[in-house]
């Protein structure tokens, strides 16, 4: 690994009154990779995640983009420096279009007096941009682009949760637990999305429980441990087996850090 | 940089035999439904739907009942007049019910910004026009007030709105002193404050500006609410406000300025309501909060947020009034109106429950 990190932390610290979630978390994706996290439950992994994706103020640490430091205080502001994050409950509006939520929060506006005065927004641009998205996903069997959210399967959602997070994240892209909730052909479904979006050069942090799924995807995997990173190994040095055994305490790294 | 496994061997043991399956992934099912489950998505896409069919409905009884005495212009136009003020006041209520809120207060901060317009040009002798902005003024600040405790201090709208009722409504008695200002004193010296009560007259048909305005207010905000970013967003927030906050709209402002523009069109219906009863008294409008929270109810809204149409609010306003108008023109006991808006009410809500089960 010669490159720079895109994204780094150190020294991420976050405590919830006497729970430390995070105790000195390290962390770093570089360009182009997926990195995978994985952590038993309670190992501080979305806590991570949240302080990088902008939902929780860590206490202590530094967050590096690109080498410069970065202060999140909200997910819209990691979102405007290019980080998109896919949460595990989506955070889509389930009353709401499909091309509603994938623009919610940054909405197009019609050009000219009706958008400038109005604010009148354009729907026709919204909804034709949502569509190409989807299909360059491979995921326009949904017809109706003005279809509420909560009319689609899980699988359909978490396309559009994914398509969302390709269409505007322009540096990274994080996913918690994208295939959870989903069968064994949706599962499929989102890993291709996953690798099609990294074939685009953009670097994803993959959250997940799922070991094959991990395994299947991930170029390095990050085992995080007691709130912070215990090692990173190469998925085709280790077994799925010895990976588990990392992760809970069961036996130890050979080393701090394999890159 | 090396090549994932998944290139060399495509997914897991176990998925294998997904080669042999349908390629096709999660296809909406385009088979034929019930004539049911079509009418309850017919439903669910337009919420306004049901309260317009049983406007429709009441105003045909009604027609065929009474004839000539209830279809008339005249008639029809005194039922626009008697929901004005209910249909301002809903509009404002609609904004806060949209966002899984509840606004108990509007009454009485249209009540207060009514007597501050008044008591500001009589008291003290300010111009009419600086006073009926002091009434806007003030019932910003209400709804203000009401945003920042549900928004920052994370307080249940209920509650904030519950407490905020009594304070404004005591502070409109203390401050006016229980005091009301005479119909024939606003006409001689302060006559924009009435401005609301004139009228156009089109044959039969009398349209108090009031009327107007209500349409006008409803209409403008049916816009904002769906062809703006401040609207979509609305709906987002009364649907899942962690969602929309993760999906990067902020959360907090969006409640305190709809509170706030709540606070705004109730000052506005204060105005109104001036023209309305021609004085200005602190005891009118004394049920305006449960006659606003009524029409939102019957008007399909939900009251968990994120559903309905404002147009729902003014046609649930406008049920209300046909039936009124219907039962006192039959010569009924009024309180046949209360049951029948009372049934109304519990089976909006049935509806709204049946038509939400689309989603599942």
């Amino acid at each position: 690994m010669t490159a720079e990190p895109i994204l780094s932390a150190r020294g991420l610290v976050k405590r919830y009154g006497r729970v430390t979630a995070l105790d000195h978390a390290d962390f770093d994706l570089y360009p182009g990779e997926i990195l995978a996290v994985i952590g038993d439950n309670g190992a501080g992994k979305s806590s991570m995640i949240k302080a990088i994706s902008g939902a929780v103020t860590p206490d202590e640490g530094e967050i590096r983009l690109e080498g410069q430091q970065v202060h999140f205080r909200s997910p819209l502001e990691a979102r405007e420096a290019g980080i998109e994050t896919v949460y595990q409950n989506l955070a889509l509006s389930p009353a709401l279009s499909i091309a509603d939520n994938m623009f919610l929060g940054r909405e197009l506006r019609r050009p000219g007096f009706m958008g400038k005065w109005l604010r009148k927004l354009d729907r026709a641009a919204m909804e034709s941009f949502a569509r190409d998205r989807l299909t360059e996903l491979g995921l326009m069997t949904i017809q109706n682009i003005n279809q509420a959210v909560e009319t689609l399967s899980g699988g359909q959602r978490q396309g559009v949760a994914v398509a969302r997070a390709a269409a505007f994240g322009s540096k990274v892209i994080i996913l918690d637990e994208p295939t959870a909730a989903l069968g064994v052909k949706e599962s499929r479904r989102v890993l291709e999305l996953i690798l099609d979006v990294r074939r685009r050069g953009i670097p994803i942090l993959l959250i997940s429980h799922n070991m094959p799924h991990v395994f299947e995807v991930a170029d390095r995997i990050h085992i995080h441990r007691l709130g912070k990173r215990l090692t990173v190994i190469n998925p085709k040095d280790y077994s799925m087996s010895d990976a588990v055994a990392l992760m809970t305490g069961a036996k130890a790294p050979e080393e701090p850090v394999a890159a | 940089m090396s090549e994932p496994q998944a290139a060399s061997h495509s997914g897991n043991d176990y998925e294998t035999a997904l080669t042999s399956s349908p390629t096709t992934i999660a296809a909406f099912d385009t088979h034929e439904k019930g004539a049911l489950r079509k009418v309850q998505h017919f439903l669910h896409s337009n919420p306004a739907a049901v309260p317009l069919i049983v406007l429709v409905l009441s105003i045909a009884f009604f027609g065929m009942a009474l004839g000539g005495k209830f279809f008339s212009a005249f008639t029809l136009t005194l039922i626009l007049q008697q929901v004005a003020i209910v249909g301002i006041v809903g509009a404002a209520q609609t904004l806060v019910i949209l966002t899984a809120g509840i606004d108990l207060s509007v009454g009485a901060i249209m009540v207060l910004s009514s007597v501050i317009m008044g008591q500001f040009t009589f008291r003290y002798g300010l111009p009419p026009t600086v006073a009926i902005m002091a009434g806007f003024a003030v019932g910003a600040l209400c709804g203000w007030i009401n945003g920042i405790l549900v928004a920052r201090m994370k307080l249940p709208p209920f509650i904030v709105t519950l407490g905020m009722w009594q304070i404004v409504l005591a502070s409109n008695f203390l401050y006016s002193a229980n005091e009301t200002i005479r119909s024939q004193d606003i006409a001689q010296n302060a006559p924009i404050l009435q401005f609301f009560g004139e009228n156009l007259r089109i044959g039969g048909a009398v349209l108090t500006y009031g009327v107007i305005a209500m349409v006008l207010l409803v209409a403008l905000l049916w816009y904002v609410l769906n062809n703006t970013a401040w609207g979509r967003h609305v709906y987002a927030v009364g649907d899942d406000p962690d969602a929309a906050e993760l999906a990067g709209v902020n959360v907090r402002r969006m409640l305190i300025s709809v509170y706030t523009l709540s606070g705004i069109i109730c000052a506005f219906a204060g105005w109104a309501l001036i023209g309305r009863i021609g004085s200005v008294s602190p005891t009118a409008g004394q049920f305006t909060n449960i006659e606003s929270i009524t029409a939102v109810v019957i008007g399909g809204l939900s009251l968990f947020g994120g559903r309905g149409s404002i147009l729902g609010m003014l046609f649930g306003a406008l049920i209300v009034g046909v039936f009124s108008l219907g039962l006192r023109l039959v010569g009924t006991d009024p309180q046949w109106t209360y049951l029948l808006i009372g049934v109304l009410i519990i089976a909006a809500v049935a509806i709204d429950q049946w038509i939400r089960k689309v989603a599942s």
